[in-house]
């Protein structure tokens, strides 16, 4: 963005990305990436391995700055802002690490609760609202374990009660399904979707299965069978679910899950084939 | 193994001074901002200061031990074995007992310290920390500076004493001196000085173990392997640091004296 530019609408979108460079070292991991995620949004960002797609979701939570460009999070220039002022702005961001990173000390209520015991919320609240988020995930039973007595699948739900405790405004999945079974896989995607579609939050989802992401464009969670179905055949449905595509720190792709199919561009056909 | 160019090892060092200067620095000035981690200090204190009084207890009394049978050899020849409790009390007080206690509490909490946060870097829970909106200097860094420092000025007194208690036991078990010979010996031995200095290395001593062991910590790359290597250099240099400052700080108490 030019200096003299007016500055982005930061009231309709949740995460804007303008013209964001970062390299270590020699390595030049994300070139000039602009994109927007509208509020209410779900963006699947896809690439292979060392695309540059975890480097987005950590910048997006100024855990590293970039070298160049801006990046407006929830109205808020995070490039100019302090460490000290970011801490504000991440108790609206949840996150959702690759590995989960949960605390391997404590216990799963007091993982979860961990914001909520650093605001210094009354006990009674804490568990209310913890037992609350847990059910949510359906990870109520497992409330006093330790993360190494839970399976990854298990870790990943937990990791999910935790980001969304507060009721995030935006939300960044870093690889949700890596690592896990296919069915596991599913169970993770639809609390994504649930968490789209009930409580409308904004969401980067960074993976490399292609089909996480049709999975979210092409559904969608039915709050009375209390599963995910088929958007077909249900009329004027949004499902609010969009792509981009990284390769080599650029974006190569971006738009619907339709518009990914009509792609004519070599590189993609054979990444989505 | 990686080589680096001679003006790339300068440069690293010099960030890694920068990095550990800064650490310092926060570590410091946290303490005057919100929020404060009271009970996360008294956690570590426990840990660290209860966690490693049997060794402080055992170091101190085999030195104080040790102080005994060897300067009475050499006392016996001239005569003045009376003067065993003032060596043992002069040499504990103003030296062995603040570097002793200080090189033993750095080999069992700076590399605890190094192993905790680098398993905790390596893992992104430091990351999922700063995600969840708190400050991991604040949270994890300044409790255990603070509760260092502290509890080495304690451990520090607790080791003295109990090493002119095992040259008290040599004294008058083997040697045959008079108790309150010994004991009053020990006393008139020890100027002001002597005993500030002894308090007051204990206290900068403190401070480098736990810097240096979060330091490592929070700078851990290279999964497991990497918490190894910062387990290891954090005992390297915080013993070398205080066996250093230790000489700076006599020569600076002895120009004040």
């Amino acid at each position: 963005m030019q200096p003299d530019s007016p500055r982005p609408d930061t009231v309709h979108k949740a995460i804007i990305f303008d013209d964001v460079s970062i390299g270590f070292e020699d390595l030049t991991v994300l070139n000039g990436v602009s994109f927007e995620l509208q509020r209410g949004e779900t963006k699947a960002v896809l690439g292979v391995a060392g695309s540059g797609k975890s480097t987005i979701l950590k910048i997006c939570l100024g855990l590293i700055k970039p070298d160049r460009g801006h990046v407006y999070v929830l109205g808020h220039d995070i490039t100019t802002m302090s460490e000290e002022e970011l801490f504000d702005l991440r108790n609206k961001v949840g996150i959702v690490f690759q590995e989960s990173a949960l605390f391997d000390s404590l216990t799963v209520r007091d993982n979860v609760a961990f914001r909520l015991m650093e605001e210094k919320l009354p006990e009674a609240e804490i568990e209310k609202k913890v037992r609350e988020v847990l059910s949510f995930v359906e990870m109520e039973d497992a409330i006093d374990k330790l993360p190494s007595e839970l399976s990854g699948g298990m870790r990943r739900r937990v990791g999910i009660a935790r980001a969304i405790i507060t009721q995030p405004e935006a939300l960044l999945y870093d690889s949700p399904t890596g690592g896990l079974d296919p069915i596991t896989s599913t169970t993770i995607i639809e609390l994504i979707m649930k968490q789209r579609d009930v409580y409308k939050t904004s969401a980067l989802m960074v993976s490399h299965r292609l089909q996480d992401g049709f999975t979210l464009a092409s559904h969608f969670f039915d709050p009375v069978t209390k599963h995910m179905q088929p958007v077909d055949g249900t009329p004027q449905r949004d499902i609010h679910t969009s792509f981009m595509i990284l390769r080599e720190g650029k974006v190569i792709f971006a738009g619907t899950a339709h518009e990914l199919g009509q792609v004519e561009d070599p590189y993609i056909k054979e990444y989505i084939a | 193994m990686e080589i680096i160019s001679p003006v790339d090892y300068v440069k690293r060092s010099l960030l890694a001074v920068q990095e550990y200067s800064l650490l310092s620095v926060r570590s410091v000035t946290n303490l005057f901002r919100h929020p404060r981690y009271i009970s996360d200090a008294i956690q570590q204190a426990d840990l660290i200061g209860v966690g490693s009084l049997p060794i402080v207890v055992l170091t101190g009394l085999f030195t104080g031990i040790v102080l005994a049978l060897n300067t009475s050899k050499t006392l016996e020849r001239f005569g003045s074995l009376s003067l065993t409790g003032t060596l043992v009390s002069f040499s504990m007080v103003r030296e062995l007992g603040p570097v002793l206690t200080s090189l033993m509490v750095a080999g069992r909490n700076a590399s605890g310290m190094a192993s905790e946060l680098g398993s905790m870097k390596v893992t992104e829970q430091i990351d999922a920390m700063r995600a969840l909106g708190t400050d991991p200097y604040k949270k994890l860094v300044t409790p255990r500076v603070i509760s260092t420092v502290f509890m080495m000025f304690f451990l520090t007194i607790i080791s003295d004493l109990v090493g002119l208690a095992g040259g008290w036991l040599i004294s008058f078990g083997l040697l045959g001196l008079d108790t309150y010979q010994y004991w009053n010996s020990a006393y008139q031995a020890l100027s002001y000085n002597d005993v500030i200095t002894g308090l007051i290395k204990p206290l900068v001593f403190g401070f480098i173990i736990a810097t240096i062991g979060c330091y490592y910590g929070m700078n851990t790359k290279g999964g497991t392997q990497g918490v190894g290597r910062a387990t290891t250099q954090a005992v390297v240099a915080s013993s070398v640091l205080i066996l250093a400052v230790d000489a700076v700080l006599t020569q600076l108490f002895i120009s004040f004296k």
